[in-house]
């Protein structure tokens, strides 16, 4: 099937002895929006790295466009936009200059590139800023011209690494409103990100990374139907009683999980387990009752470590 | 869509080899604000050019000048300084200005995620370098024929030659601040830049040192570009000027192949 | 706490920035005016002096004294344009002591102290070496640090007053290209100011390089004659270079004072 966009078999990159990536496997298809999550270090940007074709792959084979990266790189990036983890403005352009000159890299005339100035301008609420330098742009505004800058040549695959870290929620919910309609008109996305929401918001399918390999891998939906049971129970107690609540409900749900502040049932049925708890005796402060989300799925595989 | 669609890139981007010119672009984009600033380094040779014409040279009267035929201090020196300024107008291009790109703005990170490669950039970055030298060296010698202190047609040939100074140190300079890790390390360039200029034969003929000095100041670069260009501003040729245009040459073509591989192995990690 | 103690603590934290940052210091301070020593005083000093015969000492006492001054203007000119800049604008450190005791004036004084003492020990360094290289005897050298350390103090004020009134890095670069170095060129650094075209001649008799150029030789090369100095008083050199400093202090004081606490 040639709708294949990107296709990574064993995929592996290392640092001296630093296994970022650890011989994945993912295809990519035309017109989809495609998720990477993982914690901090997992290998996201490693990934997106070589499929940029800024990182030569240390093993396995990886094509995009059906094109190899490491002798048509340069045909690769005339058909992609990336932003970038860390912003990487020119500091010393204005806000339409930064765009201006990447249109030139992508070897666009003048003529085709003012319009389009304008008009991504408009996509990120940029257009009174047209002519003051990026200095003093705020971090948002800053990522909204990143992606904005990613924009300028119609790229067919847009690569975003973590496109909204540093955006408030006004502009987050512009952005997914906006990368939804380039999808919708034939765009191909590949999206890392922290925000769970984001990932159910945006991507059709996702996978997990953890230390280097892919942990879990399916549509939003189907991992929380995979990975979690269907709902959850978070538990406040008074302090004193906390302790002893923790004892009294061992077993009471196929999965539990004491944190600092509460306790998280993890259960298919959350009014049965309401009534067990009830039935041993444990009496919590406050009870909350939700649907399993992405998130829960996230810190089941990949653990309840730091998330940065 | 289909996947093997054409690109868009078409015509004399598709053709050309390099997109150097890309880099050159961006780099006037940003100067057309700067211009105040690019232009004030042409003045500093001029002061020294004055301080020695006006002042040293009355003190010193006429020195031998290539071939032994005596001139005056200042026609001396005047070559001398245009030299320094193709090599000061390169090596601040490419040590300070490409250094805070590289390490702080990512810039050529962001840049290589579109068609260019790292042999535009470093092909880029060293021919604006050495523009920008040449921009002070070609300034420098109208004020040399205004006061009178080149006289030969051959004069118009220390343009070209500049061009081989600005080359030869921006390539060097370029690939010396691929090896830089902190502001600090810019220190280096003035240890390596203060003492060529001064030790040159920027201010006197070379055989004022013992011999054993003569060799050691002969291998500074600076000095085959004073030679060049002042066998040219006083009209003297002589087939040792092959060897200095040579030397500078060599000596940038090692440093924009030294650029360009460790360009290309940061970036591209 | 005291002005003193508080200016003590300035100077204190300034040593201690010192202890990272002298290294880039070295070169500007010890190498280059040893360079131009060499060059110039030495080197061009062969040529001069079997050329004209103008100068009644040989041209390298005559650049080294020059030199001498130079450097104190170089080394004050520096520490009261970057640093002062950076500790408004790059580093703030400024912007972190006023948040403490500390007063725009403290460290105003602070530095001054600091840099009193960092100015003594470049210019004792170089007048050693001066006498290393002939250029002079070590009484009159020595005697001769004090003015010199005078000269980069005034630079230092006086520039520390106009740097906190700019906007950005961008004039400080200018100021060098259009100051420092003019001055440099043509204060009697290199040549008598009596070489210089007539009606330039006033301009170089107000800088104040060229009376601590002149105050330089004058101590240093006891009994040089007019072919070397002018006939001007000494006391005039140094009220002129106490005015500047005196000058310098106070507008530094004010005009910091008014940039931090708007
Ligand atoms: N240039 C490099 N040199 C050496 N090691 C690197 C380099 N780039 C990344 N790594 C290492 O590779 C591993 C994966 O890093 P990567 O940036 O891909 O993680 P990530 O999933 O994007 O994390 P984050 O969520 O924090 O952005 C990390 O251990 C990192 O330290
Ligand atoms: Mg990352």
């Amino acid at each position: 099937m040639t709708d294949t966009l990107v296709e990574a078999r064993g995929l592996t990159k290392r640092f001296d002895d630093l296994t970022a990536v650890d011989g994945i496997d993912f295809d990519i298809h035309q017109g989809e929006a495609f998720g990477f999550l993982g914690p901090n270090g997992a290998g996201k940007t490693s990934t997106m790295k070589m499929i940029t074709t800024v990182s030569p792959i240390t093993e396995g084979k990886l094509t995009v466009f059906g094109l190899d990266p490491t002798t048509q790189g340069r045909s690769i990036r005339q058909r992609i936009g990336v932003v970038p983890q860390e912003d990487n403005l020119d500091l010393e352009l204005t806000v339409s200059e930064n765009l201006y000159i990447y249109g030139r890299y992508h070897d666009m005339s003048r003529a085709e590139i003012n319009p389009r100035i304008t008009e991504l301008l408009e996509f990120a609420q940029l257009s009174d800023r047209r002519d003051s330098t990026v200095e003093p742009l705020s971090g948002g505004m800053k990522r909204r011209l990143t992606i904005a800058r990613a924009l300028i040549n119609d790229p067919d695959l847009i690569i975003l690494d973590e496109p909204t870290t540093g955006l408030d929620p006004q502009a987050r919910h512009l952005l997914w409103d906006r990368l939804y309609r380039l999808k919708r008109d034939g765009a191909t996305l590949i999206i890392t990100t922290h925000y769970m929401d984001e990932a159910e918001q945006l991507c059709d399918r996702l996978v997990v990374m953890d230390q280097g390999k892919i942990v879990a891998e399916g549509s939003p939906r189907e991992l929380i139907e995979q990975y979690a049971p269907r709902e959850v129970l978070e538990l406040r107690f008074d302090d004193e009683q906390r302790d002893d609540a923790v004892i009294k409900m061992d077993g009471v749900a196929a999965r539990s999980e004491v944190l600092a502040d509460r306790v998280l049932l993890y259960t298919d049925d959350a009014d049965d387990t309401q009534r067990a708890l009830h039935d041993r005796g444990v009496h919590p402060e406050q009870v909350l009752v939700r649907r399993s989300t992405l998130e829960d799925v996230f810190l089941r595989l990949t653990g309840r470590r730091l998330i940065d | 869509m289909s996947v093997s669609a054409p690109s868009r890139i078409s015509g004399i981007g598709r053709l050309t080899p390099f997109r150097a010119q890309r880099i050159w672009e961006h780099n006037y984009i940003a100067y057309r604000r700067l211009w105040k600033v690019v232009f004030s380094g042409f003045f500093e040779p001029v002061f020294y050019l004055f301080s020695v014409g006006v002042g040293i040279g009355a003190l010193v009267g006429d020195v031998s000048g290539p071939g032994g035929v005596p001139v005056s201090y200042a026609a001396f020196v005047a070559p001398a300084l245009m030299a320094a300024s193709a090599m000061n107008g390169a090596v601040i291009e490419t040590t300070f200005n490409i250094f805070f790109k590289l390490r702080f703005q990512n810039v050529y990170e962001g840049i290589l995620t579109t068609p260019m490669q790292p042999a535009d950039i470093a092909i880029g970055e060293i021919g604006w370098a050495l523009l920008r030298g040449v921009l002070y060296s070609s300034t420098f010698i109208i004020v040399m024929v205004v006061m009178g202190l080149t006289t030969s047609w051959l004069a118009i040939l220390a343009i070209p030659g500049s061009v081989l100074v600005g080359f030869a140190f921006g390539a060097v300079g370029l690939a010396a601040t691929t090896y830089m890790r902190s502001w600090q390390d810019f220190d280096l360039v003035t240890l390596a830049t203060m003492p060529m200029f001064l030790f040159s034969g920027t201010f006197y003929p070379l055989d004022v040192y013992p011999p054993a000095i003569q060799l050691v100041a002969k291998i500074s670069p600076l000095y085959h570009g004073t030679e060049l260009l002042r066998g040219f501003t006083l009209g003297v040729l002589d087939w040792t000027m092959l060897v200095h245009a040579l030397f500078l040459l060599v000596m940038g073509l090692i440093g924009a192949a030294i650029a360009n591989r460790r360009l290309d192995a940061m970036l591209r990690k | 706490m005291t002005v003193l103690s508080r200016s003590l603590r300035v100077a204190e934290s300034e040593a201690i920035a010192y202890r990272r940052t002298w290294r880039g210091t070295v070169i500007s301070s010890f190498i280059n005016p040893i360079l131009f020593l060499a060059a110039m005083g030495a080197g061009l000093g062969s040529l001069v002096d079997s050329g004209s015969g103008e100068l009644a000492v040989p041209y390298l006492a005559f650049v080294a004294t020059g030199l001498m001054a130079a450097s104190g203007m170089q080394n004050g000119a520096t520490d009261g344009s970057f640093p002062v800049m950076a500790g408004i604008l790059w580093r703030k450190n400024f912007i972190g002591a006023i948040s403490t005791p500390i007063s725009p004036s403290d460290i105003i004084y602070g530095r001054f102290l600091w840099a009193m003492l960092r100015l003594t020990f470049v210019l004792v360094v170089f007048a050693v070496i001066a006498v290393l290289f002939g250029a002079m005897e070590i009484g009159p050298a020595l005697l001769a640090v004090p003015p010199a350390v005078l000269t980069g103090l005034g630079f230092l004020t006086v520039i520390t007053s106009w740097t906190v009134t700019q906007k950005d890095g961008l004039s400080l670069s200018t100021l060098f290209r259009f100051a420092i170095v003019p001055l440099f060129l043509f204060s009697g650094t290199f040549f008598p100011i009596s070489q210089l075209p007539g009606f330039l001649q006033p301009v170089a008799y107000v800088t104040p390089l060229f009376h601590g150029v002149e105050l330089v030789r004058k101590i240093a090369l006891p009994g040089v004659d007019a072919s070397v100095v002018t006939s001007i008083p000494m006391w005039i050199h140094f009220a002129y270079l106490l005015t500047m400093v005196a000058v310098g202090l106070y507008l530094s004081t004010r005009l910091l004072d008014k940039r931090l606490r708007p």
